[in-house]
């Protein structure tokens, strides 16, 4: 309906799908690469932590920025994440200013749900008063640059903007008031999620699927899996269908994937994990 | 998913809050044609949820620029009630409405036949009036039936069921306390002729051979939603075409005493 799917014209599809059955793809990737991942940190100095990543052409922003405010009321010891995107009318054709869209709203809701359930950010710890006063964290996705596969992106833009936020140092007084200091320190960060897309063309699956692609697609399913492994957040996609198979076969890739992009891109969480204690 | 205050146990020996074991659904009553005016409809009690749908549709669509050349617009609301919860729902979509509404969508669609009706809408209006864990689910089902009762022709009827993690367990059904305080959830819409799924969500934290135990929990689950779908348009449609032969026969009877 509404998706930013571009249209391809048929001559061009014949083509992507005359590579595919050769396991091809027609910008010279096999079926499971990536396409090249630029990861910039700390562009935005006004942010509480900010990340650029370019996945081939599309680029995400994420800035990350900390407030205080009050806590959920069924939740009052916990502080506050919530994550938003804009699809920024500079970044494609068919994105418009207006009111969040439905696809917006899928996407900021699937990198939410990866940040949350994997438990990234341990929101016990950004807890100021009780039932009063907690940190809030405003994740902020800018979609710059359309060029497929948002969902990847803007989840890895997300958790590194995260990763390397960095608030005001402080302490608390007996009778619950903040104190700021001197220096800054971390976020506590206890694991870090991946999310991984694959997209199903015919009858064969790919991982990071370009704009051209995601306009041939039947469906495509984003796994959020953490850092031992484990699945945190799934989500499919699209009008059409996937066998039992594919879901299967798409969940070991993500393992592979997200444990590729750690390592290989990342260079290795560790860095970033357990950081933040002194906060409470 | 959040965490469960501690001692507080959602399964005991082998019961859950409700009663059931492990693998077990909650009762699940199904009514087709419960409304008037709309071309097709359907309410469903599934447990503690009370979930009505409409259907309207081939019909002109509105807007007239979204019309589609080559098939149907297929539209799909999911709404829940502000008296629906615990806490009153602002009856504004919220954003989890409006990614339901999605998801719902793209569960159903390919199960329809758009193609048969170019420029044409086909809306689905599904309204939970009292929710209590698994609402996609139920109306999913519920929509699939109406669609079927609105006469739109479908590939199969779209049956959808969630399986999750409660208390470290793998169980079919999940209701809202257990959503609410359980590890996970998955749930999962299948077209059962072919066994291919159109939903498939997940949240929580799963290992693979967990998430794969899930999946097939929740797909033998829509199977038996399957049957009560299946039995549900059969008592309508078979009983109605009985009560329309008698009532064809009596006439002739009536003509016969003249």
């Amino acid at each position: 309906m509404a998706e930013s799917f571009e249209i391809v014209p048929k001559i061009r599809q014949k083509r992507i799908s005359e590579h595919l059955i050769q396991d091809k793809r027609i910008d010279g990737r096999g079926l499971t690469d990536f396409r090249k991942i630029k990861t910039e940190m700390g562009l935005i100095e006004k942010a509480s932590g900010s990340c650029l990543v370019s996945l081939g052409k599309t680029k995400v922003m994420t800035g990350v920025k900390v407030e205080m405010g009050e806590p959920y009321s069924d939740r009052p010891e916990d502080g506050v994440l919530t994550v938003n995107v804009e699809l920024v009318p500079l970044a494609s054709p068919s994105f418009e200013p207006g009111p969040p869209s439905e696809e917006a709203i899928e996407l900021a809701r699937v990198v939410d749900r990866g940040l949350r359930e994997s438990k990234a950010v341990d929101l016990g710890k950004l807890c100021i008063v009780p039932g009063r006063r907690v940190f809030v964290v405003f994740v902020d996705i800018y979609v710059l640059d359309h060029d497929g596969n948002l969902f990847d992106a803007s989840a890895l833009a997300s958790i590194l903007a995260l990763a390397t936020a960095k608030i005001r140092d402080f302490s608390l007084s007996d009778d619950g008031r903040i104190e700021f200091k001197d220096g800054t320190i971390s976020l506590p960060l206890q694991n870090f999620p991946v999310e991984v897309t694959v997209a199903k063309i015919g009858e064969k699956l790919i991982v990071d699927p370009s704009l051209e692609e995601e306009g041939m697609i039947d469906a495509r399913i984003t796994i959020a899996v953490g850092k031992d492994d484990e699945i945190c957040a799934i989500q499919k996609s699209g009008p059409g269908t996937l066998s039992l198979e594919d879901v299967y076969k798409a969940v070991d890739t993500a393992k592979d994937k997200a444990k590729e992009i750690r390592e290989n891109v990342l260079g290795g969480v560790e860095q970033w994990l357990g950081k933040g204690q002194r906060i409470q | 998913m959040s965490e469960k205050p501690k001692g507080k146990e959602l399964i005991s020996q082998g019961i859950r809050t409700d009663g059931r074991g492990p693998k077990d659904l909650r009762k699940i009553k199904i009514d087709v044609g419960t409304l008037e005016k709309a071309d097709g409809s359907a309410y469903i009690e599934w447990g503690n949820n009370k979930i009505l749908v409409a259907v309207y549709g081939p019909r002109e669509v509105h807007p007239r620029h979204l019309a589609l050349p080559d098939r149907a617009l297929f539209r799909c609301r999911y709404h829940m009630a502000p008296f629906s919860t615990e806490e009153r729902k602002n009856p504004a979509p919220s954003r989890r409405e409006v990614e339901l509404s999605k998801v719902t969508r793209e569960a159903l669609e390919p199960a329809t036949l758009t193609e048969l009706f170019p420029r044409t809408g086909i809306d689905v209006f599904i309204e939970v009036l009292q929710s209590d864990g698994g609402t996609r689910c139920a109306g999913i089902a519920a929509a699939s039936i109406a669609l079927a009762d609105a006469g739109i022709p479908l590939k199969d009827l779209v049956v959808a069921c969630a399986a999750g993690k409660v208390d470290g367990q793998i169980v079919l059904d999940l209701n809202d306390v257990e959503d609410q305080l359980g590890n996970a959830d998955v749930p999962v819409a299948i077209m059962p002729r072919t066994g291919v799924i159109s939903l498939l969500q997940m949240d929580g934290m799963l290992s693979r051979e967990e998430f794969k135990e899930a999946l097939e929990l929740a797909i033998d689950g829509c199977r038996q939603v399957y049957a009560m779908q299946k039995e549900a348009l059969m008592r309508k449609y078979v009983g109605e075409k009985e009560s329309v032969e008698e009532e064809i026969g009596e006439g002739v009877n009536e003509k016969e005493g003249d």
